[in-house]
């Protein structure tokens, strides 16, 4: 049975290549795949010609606007450096067991350290950083935004009550929460043995208290629409409370709640940069704080690339958000915007 | 066995409106027989649906109560299941699955994992919808729909099985086999049934009396028709059947020369749905 259907969806999938196998590349697939790449792809290289023309007109004193010229050289760079540096933690390492080995050779009781590499984030690391903060801080805000969401949709007055909070807190700046954040985690996230550093507990805490609120309305929202009828279907049942969530509850409110979802995400990583160049936690917003600061020839080229690869990776962060969507939702019409 | 198997006693009820409570049924009585067929009958707007959602548990009576075998009932359950007028099905279940929602719910602890789903199969087949088992209700047709919903209905073992307008969304062929459907069906398990129609050739065709209603506010049971013509019934027969003509005209009179006027049916349609909303909330 499963078989069949993974059959069947492979071939669908495999369809335009099998049409086109069998009849040539017709006039209209032709016309299809010219609109579907070619239109996107004119739309990129005016762009690229447009900022070419313009980037050598804008004069700063850090020198001329990088144009894209300079910016995938500085994209190259930046890889390399990455390359560089990874080499040399390596062979750091190499040299410390070397050493170690050399030790325990000559007594094997000899106490050996292994001591971590320090060497500066390149600004691959610093994407990694960033990346593992978004994610950390919209799964938690998740994890709380959902089920109060659900349970104030549910009920009339959680609504009542907790509404004038959410209107108040949801406008709020990620930059009015940071010192808030820093000095409450200072103050009590204190030992010695700390799992997570302080500045990745702020970044962290900052994009959860921003990323809360679409969620938290959004799935409220979804809950409340539950059509009536769907409710009576559960009340002639007499599904419990519990069975109730899980069999109409949720599911009904599953596309309003990824609604949510994808706003706040989208939130968190904005939120994310700006903490983190405030703050200068790690990450891609340090970065562009750093080479802002540094004020080489280079720095606003590498500024650009930063630039760029953060709203690729939202882009991408937003569309695993749909491909989740699609695969968890039923209402399987969802637009792929 | 001609005993008293469901008692509307008395029943009334009041919705809360901002300019008042709004009487919407008065006093409507009503005793029905173990495996009788009724039909609820009237205008629409004159509170047919609220008798069934009182009887379904769904509303509160303001005053009277409803008695099943004896027993005042007065929330929702399986026992007494409903066909919904829009199928309510869940439309991120398959047809198997939201029969087979109804069938463990009602079921836990009194039937094996096999025993199950040979129970919804088998009332999938009633309805003949085994070949649409791994279909969403968004892949099926109305009437498909309105099948699936009955088998979830017949699957809870219902001592009474309440219709609200099961075919009214329905066109005139689609219908037509409906019934032809419920009518086998009803043979077969001779279930306690209570439908509510604005259908007259339904009414006539499927029912064992019609109960026909007045006209809101204080909406209460005008005159109660014993249908006796032979089972089983043919719809083609019957059109030329001098008793059954007789019958849709009495019918007919009633609701169009005795009870027609329809002042009042916007509001009592406007008072319903705000209850609706309320009741959901």
């Amino acid at each position: 049975m499963n078989n069949v259907k993974l059959m069947l969806y492979a071939t669908k999938l495999l369809q335009p290549m099998i049409t086109l196998y069998s009849n040539g590349i017709s006039r209209q697939q032709l016309r299809t795949t010219v609109a579907k790449v070619g239109i996107p792809f004119i739309g990129i290289l005016v762009f690229l010609i447009v900022w070419a023309g313009a980037a050598p007109k804008i004069d700063t004193s850090l020198g001329e606007f990088p144009g894209p010229g300079e910016v995938w050289e500085q994209t190259t760079n930046l890889y390399a450096e990455h390359q560089r540096e990874r080499d040399r933690e390596e062979r750091f390492y190499q040299r410390q067991e070397k050493r170690n080995a050399a030790k325990l050779a000559e007594d094997p009781n000899a106490e050996v350290k292994i001591r971590n590499y320090t060497g500066k984030p390149t600004f691959i690391d610093q994407i990694g950083t960033s990346l593992y903060t978004v994610l950390a801080g919209f799964i938690l805000a998740s994890l709380i935004a959902i089920p109060v969401g659900i349970l104030i949709g549910m009920n009339k007055h959680l609504y009542a009550a907790f509404n004038p909070l959410i209107q108040i807190f949801k406008p709020v700046s990620p930059l009015a929460w940071l010192p808030l954040v820093t000095m409450v985690v200072s103050a009590v996230y204190v030992t010695n043995d700390p799992m997570f550093s302080k500045s990745f507990l702020n970044s962290m805490l900052t994009v959860l208290l921003c990323s809360l609120w679409p969620t938290i309305i959004n799935t409220a929202v979804g809950v409340t629409g539950v059509s009536s009828d769907l409710t009576n279907v559960s009340r002639v049942l007499r599904l419990n409370w519990w069975t109730h969530v899980r069999k109409i509850i949720i599911p009904s409110a599953i596309p309003m709640m990824f609604t949510g979802l994808r706003l706040s995400l989208g939130i968190a990583w904005m939120v994310l940069i700006a903490a983190e160049m405030l703050a200068q936690n790690p990450g891609l917003g340090k970065f562009v704080w750093d080479e802002f600061q540094n004020g080489s020839s280079n720095s606003l080229g590498r500024i650009m690339v930063a630039v760029l690869v953060i709203g690729f990776i939202g882009f991408i962060l937003d569309r695993s958000m749909l491909a989740l969507q699609r695969k968890v939702s039923w209402d399987k019409s969802v637009e792929m915007r | 066995m001609n005993t008293t198997h469901l008692e509307l006693s008395q029943v009334s009820i009041e919705f809360p409106t901002p300019t008042g409570p709004y009487q919407a049924l008065d006093q409507v009585g009503l005793k029905i027989n173990r495996g009788e067929f009724v039909s609820l009958i009237g205008h629409s707007g004159c509170g047919k649906s609220t008798v069934l959602n009182i009887v379904a548990g769904l509303y509160q009576a303001t005053t009277g109560g409803v008695i099943l075998d004896g027993r005042e009932v007065n929330s929702p359950g399986p026992e007494r299941a409903v066909v919904f007028q829009n199928h309510s099905l869940l439309p991120w279940l398959s047809t198997y699955e939201n029969v087979e929602l109804a069938v463990k719910q009602v079921f836990v602890g009194k039937k094996s994992r096999a025993d199950m789903h040979d129970w919804v199969m088998h009332n999938l087949e009633l309805v003949q919808m085994t070949h649409a088992l791994d279909k969403l209700p968004s892949e099926i047709s109305g009437g498909m729909k309105q099948r699936v919903g009955i088998a979830r209905a017949l699957a809870m073992e219902p001592t009474v099985l309440l219709m609200d307008e099961p075919f009214g969304a329905l066109d005139a062929l689609t219908r037509a086999h409906l019934q032809d459907s419920l009518m086998e069906i009803q043979r077969e398990l001779k279930n306690t049934v209570i439908m509510i129609t604005h259908d007259v050739d339904e009414a006539v065709l499927l029912s064992d009396r019609i109960v026909m209603m007045t006209n809101g506010p204080a909406a209460t049971i005008g005159e109660v028709l014993d249908i006796e013509l032979e089972r089983p019934r043919n719809r083609v027969t019957l059109s030329s059947d001098p008793f059954y003509n007789q019958y849709r005209k009495a019918v007919l009179s009633f609701l169009y020369e005795r009870h027609g006027q329809k002042e009042v049916v916007e509001r009592v349609e406007r008072v319903e749905k705000e209850t609706d909303e309320s009741v959901a909330a």
